[in-house]
């Protein structure tokens, strides 16, 4: 009996795995086990997917207008209260301008998103790019980003987005760029140090070695790499845009009546509180779920792609 | 008459991972007098540092450790308390690490833990602690013991620092000392000074030893007994000339082809290596557990269980069905048709 | 150490300057300052008697700067609003916001660092769980809500505590409780990821060797070094907390600096605005200085070499 087949034999018996045991699982197997294993996300996915349907097919799904004012039936409660007026045509009741709160919901839920989204691209925009540039070149331009970034940072956001606005006047576009130009700083600090990560490995070193541009190098090279931490930070700023048109919108700063966005919703109920508690609770539930399954979906997505970067 | 300072029988250490049960220490006894030192050798993940671990009960919370002995200084130590062990910790038992970059706490002082260490096991007062921590950081042989008691980790060297670690361990001092591996990540010239130490104190303070190692030059400098680890369990035992002299066991034969020594190994000639990888631990074994590197293999190695049985000499022990001269000639092991 | 200060002034220094830029320039947001302090009815000599009087016909570095060293002397120019100086209105209304920022910090602390020090001694366990749980809702809470939700419970239905004005300590309760919330996932989390990362580490293991009791080896080794991350995070989590508690103040009617940034925004008062802007600004610029200075302190290996 030779060497080699003893040593095989007894490896075999000893539950060592053998090469083929190792490469058996694809990398999308192993992705899909894990996805499916992780119920946050699971439960972030199907949440936000409903709400974006909801946002999508409003007007399709709605038992009114958003913007029908009828005098006659305002203050109604929703289903789950008693009273006179209470009925299956409007669930969630109406405010006080007689307009059905599960439609204004729904629309509300498209403003919520889009604004969200789009400001979550202007600031990824601006705070990757700069994130990125001062982690693969280093030295000057990233100490010149970082005075940006500490500049940036010391500004208070909501009071410098609230004086913006009210000097040049609220709509939809000034929010999205008021908030776009203000909340990138998450973007700049992960990109940074995410590139810096990859600027040191190997194949970064080998393509530069092969002649490729700069350009090209970030972004054949370093961006299919340093994708998963943005999409994870674009989760987190999009909630954190959200959670900021709201605020906005609650102050009378953000978007303006009638439209229905669910912080406006909120402010405009704030002086029935005592009476009519739902008008407040329901706007602001939704609030709460919508940032709650983006953020489950952005911290899942982290845990599936690169879990060792756990908090 | 020598004092039996450690006495330990059918130590087992298992351990719960998601694979199943690793059984990283099997049936492992030994015993360590006073001022005797004993070395015990093996590869990585041989088990040796869980051992030492296992008698300071440091173990990780998903392991499990049973023994049929397991007694310091006359005392069992098999079920007791964490409140009681914690009181032997450093006090009775000291143990000695590999990474002395990263043993001391940076937020303070040497003499700060220094003293830390006497308070919690004796009822002095804070100057008679740093008094004691003085002559000790004197003792191990750094000058300027005033000045460097007030300093913070990360302003000594490696050196220093594990110095400033075997002083430690001496603070209450202890029966006994397990020291694992404490000069690996030191440069060889500090690795010379640092067992010098230990040698010298251990024999001024007759203090038993278990110095874990793997490299077999410190071995054949400071060891009394030695017991060699492989795969969980103990492959040779016996003192330190016995092993050097007739190494028993083929693990240890291979181990001693791997080291060039002056005077024996001709120049040109190939150094040893052994082939194969070390098995896993994890779920039952069947046989000797180096079997599939072991050159001279037969049938009968692969089942059942194989105990340690006398060698030439007393004291000396090896775990294998061959006899020694049979590994040396290859020959058919004996009882085996 | 003492270069390392220095270094850190002056990039104080210069942010400080550069915020300073910023907020002189929002005067120029609505295009025309003259035009937008003028009433409708204004005529182009009125508008210009106003551009002359403001100042604002001067080169624009000479405006800044004029207004830069005034503000370094204290003086913010006048509340148009107020007709009073706006350095006194703020600095007058700025120990409440101090007060409030206080008590809400002292809250998001004591649960903060406890739940994360609980579930980093006990990972994948319940107190984990819980603790994950804390920081999740806190994140995805508007705070709006939440203090009008707290506001409807504890000040309405249930007459626990008052809901408006300062009166007394319990007027801070809820406000304290919904600005705190706001900082706490943040410090929890990295105070759990500290501890995990310490409790793993060699001279923890010493520290057990040694048979130190474990309350011991939790607090004085372990917490003290995981501890040194969370103070930077605190310090700057209290900067941005000062200036998001305009919500807050303006829900309870609390007489504070947000409050006031609130009714100076509704009144179009840009001198007072921009001011408390600078004021806000500069506070968070120092705090982070000392947070820094107070880490490289807490640290032997940079306050000792």
């Amino acid at each position: 009996m030779t060497e080699q087949n003893m040593a095989e034999r007894t490896i075999a018996r000893a539950g060592i795995p053998t090469a083929e045991e190792i490469l058996e699982p694809t990398p999308g197997a192993i992705l899909q086990r894990r996805i499916f294993g992780h119920t946050s996300l699971v439960i972030g996915i199907v949440i936000l997917a409903s709400i974006i349907l909801m946002a999508i097919f409003a007007g399709v799904i709605s038992p009114g207008d958003p913007y029908d004012q009828v005098l006659s039936r305002k203050l109604i409660p929703p289903i789950w209260h008693d009273g006179p007026k209470v009925s299956w045509t409007h669930p969630l009741g109406t405010d006080s301008l007689g307009r059905d709160y599960l439609t204004r919901l729904f629309y509300g839920a498209r403003i919520s998103l889009f604004i969200g989204f789009t400001a979550m691209l202007i600031s990824g925009l601006i705070g990757t790019t700069l994130g990125v540039l001062a982690g693969y070149f280093g030295g000057r331009v990233d100490m010149l980003v970082n005075f940006i970034l500490t500049t940036r940072l010391s500004l208070p956001v909501v009071l410098v987005a609230l004086a913006v606005i009210s000097l040049i006047g609220s709509s939809l576009s000034v929010v999205i760029w008021v908030l776009g130009l203000l909340i990138w700083d998450r973007f700049a600090v992960v990109m940074r140090s995410a590139t810096q990560q990859m600027r040191g490995l190997e194949f970064v070193t080998a393509a530069k070695a092969l002649g490729c541009s700069t350009p090209r190098i970030l972004l054949s090279e370093i961006m299919p790499n340093i994708a998963n931490h943005l999409i994870v930070v674009a989760t987190l700023e999009m909630a954190h845009a959200i959670l900021l048109e709201a605020a906005l919108s609650f102050l009378g700063l953000g978007v303006q009546p009638p439209q229905p966005s669910w912080g406006l919703m909120v402010s405009e109920a704030k002086g029935l509180i005592f009476f009519d508690s739902w008008l407040i609770g329901i706007p602001g539930f939704a609030l709460f779920t919508l940032v709650l399954s983006i953020n489950l979906l952005g911290d899942g997505i982290r845990d599936v792609t690169a879990p060792e970067n756990r908090n | 008459m020598t004092k039996r300072i450690l006495d330990v029988e059918n130590l087992t250490v298992d351990i719960r991972v998601p694979g199943g049960m690793l059984h990283a220490v099997q049936d492992v006894s030994f015993t360590v007098d006073k001022g005797e030192t004993l070395c015990i050798v093996g590869e990585s993940g041989c088990g040796k540092s869980i051992t030492a671990l296992s008698l300071m009960n440091l173990l990780p919370k998903a392991a499990i450790r049973s023994a049929g002995r397991l007694q310091l200084d006359g005392m069992d130590m098999r079920d007791l308390d964490e409140r009681k062990m914690s009181d032997l910790r450093g006090n009775r038992i000291a143990m000695i690490f590999q990474e002395p970059m990263t043993s001391l706490n940076p937020a303070y002082t040497i003499g700060n833990q220094l003293i830390e260490a006497m308070l919690r096991h004796r009822d002095v007062s804070t100057a008679a602690a740093r008094q004691r921590a003085l002559f000790l950081l004197e003792k191990v042989g750094i000058t300027g013991a005033a000045n460097r008691i007030g300093q913070y980790p990360h302003q000594l060297s490696g050196g220093l620092r594990q110095r400033v670690m075997i002083a430690m361990s001496l603070m209450c001092g202890p029966a006994l000392i397990v020291a694992d591996e404490p000069t690996t990540a030191l440069d060889v010239t500090i690795q010379a000074q640092i067992l010098h130490l230990l040698a010298e104190l251990q024999r001024e303070l007759e203090t038993g030893l278990i110095l874990i190692t793997h490299d077999l030059g410190i071995v054949a400098r400071v060891a009394t007994r030695v017991a060699i680890m492989y795969a969980g369990k103990f492959v040779e035992t016996g003192t330190a000339d016995q092993l050097f002299n007739a190494p028993s066991h083929p693990y240890t034969q291979g181990l001693l082809r791997c080291i060039p020594i002056p005077g024996r190994t001709k120049r040109g000639a190939h150094l040893g290596a052994i082939p194969g990888i070390v098995p896993s631990l994890i779920g039952d074994m069947q046989g000797c557990h180096f079997a599939s590197r072991c050159r001279h293999v037969h049938d009968a190695c692969l089942s059942g269980a194989i105990d340690l049985r006398p060698a030439f000499d007393n004291g000396h022990q090896y775990r294998c069905l061959l006899s020694p001269q049979a590994c040396a000639e290859n020959l058919k092991p004996e009882g085996v048709a | 150490m003492l270069a390392y200060a220095l270094k850190r002034l002056g990039v104080a220094v210069l942010v400080a300057l550069t915020v300073s830029v910023i907020t002189f320039s929002m005067v120029y947001l609505p295009g025309d300052p003259a035009m937008a302090l003028a009433p409708e009815s204004a005529s182009q000599e009125d508008i210009e008697h106003i551009r002359h009087v403001y100042g604002f016909d001067r080169p624009i570095t000479v405006q800044y700067l004029d207004w830069l060293v005034k503000a370094l002397h204290g003086n913010f120019g006048r509340s148009h609003y107020l007709n009073e100086d706006a350095a006194t209105v703020i600095f007058n209304r700025l120990p409440t916001t101090m007060i409030l920022g206080a008590c809400a910090m002292a809250f998001a602390l004591a649960l903060s660092i406890p739940l994360g020090v609980l579930a980093a001694v006990h990972p994948n366990s319940i107190f984990d769980r819980f603790a994950l749980t804390v920081a999740v809702v806190g994140q995805a809470m508007p705070s709006f809500w939440f203090a009008l939700t707290l506001m409807l419970w504890f000040g309405i239905n249930w007459r626990l505590l008052p809901i408006t004005g300062t009166d007394s300590w319990r007027n801070f309760v809820m406000p304290s409780v919904v600005l705190g919330y706001y900082v706490t996932p943040a410090v929890m989390r990295l105070t759990r990821a500290g501890m995990l990362d310490v409790l793993s580490s060699d001279y923890i293991r010493t520290a057990r060797a040694k048979g130190l009791r474990p309350m011991r080896v939790l607090f004085k080794h372990a917490l003290r070094n995981a501890i040194l991350p969370v103070v930077s995070l605190a310090s700057v989590q209290f900067g941005f907390m000062l200036g998001g508690s305009i919500v807050i103040e303006t829900i309870f009617a609390i007489n504070g600096l947000g409050f006031l940034a609130w009714e100076s925004i509704q009144r179009a008062d840009l001198p007072m605005m921009q001011a408390i802007v600078l004021v806000l600004s500069v506070f968070y610029i120092l705090l982070t200085l000392l947070a820094d200075l107070l880490n490289a302190f807490l640290d032997p290996r940079i306050r000792v070499t």
